[in-house]
């Protein structure tokens, strides 16, 4: 029997994996969250962070907001700024990184945004080391 | 009956339109196989969406306190029509259709006695609808210099809808586009956005599933529901260009063929009078001879 379930990430204008995966982990808002087959079936949505799918192979994915469904051993991500982590250069990253530190400043953001921005600042700085 | 310089005129003169909506018609086809792709592509987005939201909206046991985009404000007073139509002309009656729905739907509301807000997105509906709702247009949107549409330019109008919701601006938010079906057929539509329509409900009925909530329901919806609102705006906006492109190319092909007939007639034509002048001018000549 296998122990895999099948996961798709779709961001508005594009499908952008459909795949098999052992165990895929998500940075979900509350905490990061690991799914493995026959979770509970569960909705929730995502704060900055990286999506990690195990599967033969590893891949990564750095999304910055989404929504997540698990239903019938297929997780539905749904997000518009998934991007894998092997194709995002390193400009565009320090790009986002000055955006959110900037934004961090403004002095009428809310604790919500804050939460994110500190959260995305945190990942960014990680993936670029 | 024209002289044989003038239909030379018009001969080259339907031909060179022949030309551009030859052109016209292939640059249609080229953009239509993208559009299509792309609607293609961000049409389970949205359908997930929507699926997302209906289980979440089944598990809501207390409607009095769910969130205001998802029940309305109880009140049906004051509509806001989101009219979607594209930025160019000469694609047949692409724009014309959506209006026409919208407009009988304005008339509609303001026969019931109701307030009616309009919001524009793209030049060619505005001009069709200002010349008899231009007092109720609150807002007008075009993004003609961007090539591609975006998922941006959808938040931009979904961000001002959702701003005007939360002024207590408008009870009722329906949009207007073209749904695209394929090359040939697009269907105008208007599509309830604002309080969520669950009429579609009942339709997914077995998918009656037990969810877990992290965080709670409230907080999901609430986090939920605004993206839901540019992601509707999105799909419209893609259905929308495909069928544009769809539209204008059959619009154009149309267009060619009936300058190819027009051609047709026009040399049949020019033929005719030319041998006519030449029969002319030969009775002249023999009777000419045979009076010597």
């Amino acid at each position: 029997m296998s122990e895999k379930f099948t996961l798709e990430i779709i961001s508005p204008d594009n499908l952008i994996i459909k795949t098999s995966a052992m165990e895929v982990v998500i940075p979900s808002f509350e905490g990061e969250m690991g799914i493995l087959k026959g979770h509970i079936d569960l909705i929730t949505f995502l704060r900055p962070g990286i999506i990690k799918i195990t599967d033969d192979t590893e891949k990564n994915f750095f999304v910055e907001d989404g929504t997540v469904e698990f239903s019938n051993n297929n997780l539905l991500i749904l997000t518009s700024t998934a991007k894998e982590l092997k194709t995002i250069d390193k400009n565009e990253l320090k790009i986002l990184l000055d955006d959110a530190e900037t934004k961090l400043k403004e002095p009428e953001i809310t604790d919500k945004e804050r939460y994110q921005l500190s959260y995305k600042i945190e990942t960014l700085k990680n993936i670029s080391l | 009956m024209p002289s044989l310089d003038d239909l030379k005129k018009r001969i080259k003169s339907v031909k060179s339109t022949q030309k551009i909506t030859k052109a016209m018609k292939m640059v249609a086809a080229a953009k239509l196989r993208k559009a299509q792709e792309n609607a293609e592509k961000g049409r389970p987005y949205s359908k997930k969406m929507q699926n997302i939201i209906l289980n979440l909206t089944k598990s809501i046991n207390d409607p009095n306190n769910a969130p205001r985009l998802l029940v309305g404000t109880g009140k049906d007073k004051t509509y806001l029509c989101v009219v979607l139509t594209a930025d160019r002309g000469l694609c047949g009656g692409f724009n014309s259709n959506i209006c026409k729905l919208a407009k009988s739907n304005f008339k509609k509301i303001l026969s019931e006695g109701k307030d009616l807000k309009i919001i524009t997105v793209g030049s060619k509906g505005l001009d069709q609808i200002k010349r008899e709702y231009g007092k109720y247009v609150i807002k007008k949107f075009s993004f003609k210099d961007n090539k591609q549409i975006t998922f941006k330019e959808a938040e931009i109008v979904g961000n001002e809808v959702i701003n005007l919701f939360n002024q207590n601006e408008f009870d009722k938010c329906i949009l207007f586009f073209n749904n695209f079906k394929n090359v040939i057929t697009q269907i105008p539509q208007a599509q309830q956005i604002i309080p969520a329509d669950n009429k579609q409900a009942n339709v997914t009925e077995e998918s009656q599933l037990s969810y877990e909530f992290e965080p709670d329901e409230d907080e999901i919806l609430e986090d939920l529901l605004p993206k839901n609102i540019s992601t509707q705006v999105f799909k419209a906006f893609l259905e929308n260009a495909a069928s544009e492109q769809g539209s204008r190319m059959t619009a154009m092909d149309n267009a060619t063929r009936n300058a190819g007939d027009l051609v047709d007639k026009l040399t049949i034509n020019y033929n005719r009078s030319r041998q006519a002048s030449i029969t002319k001018e030969l009775i002249e000549i023999i009777s000419g001879a045979e009076s010597l």
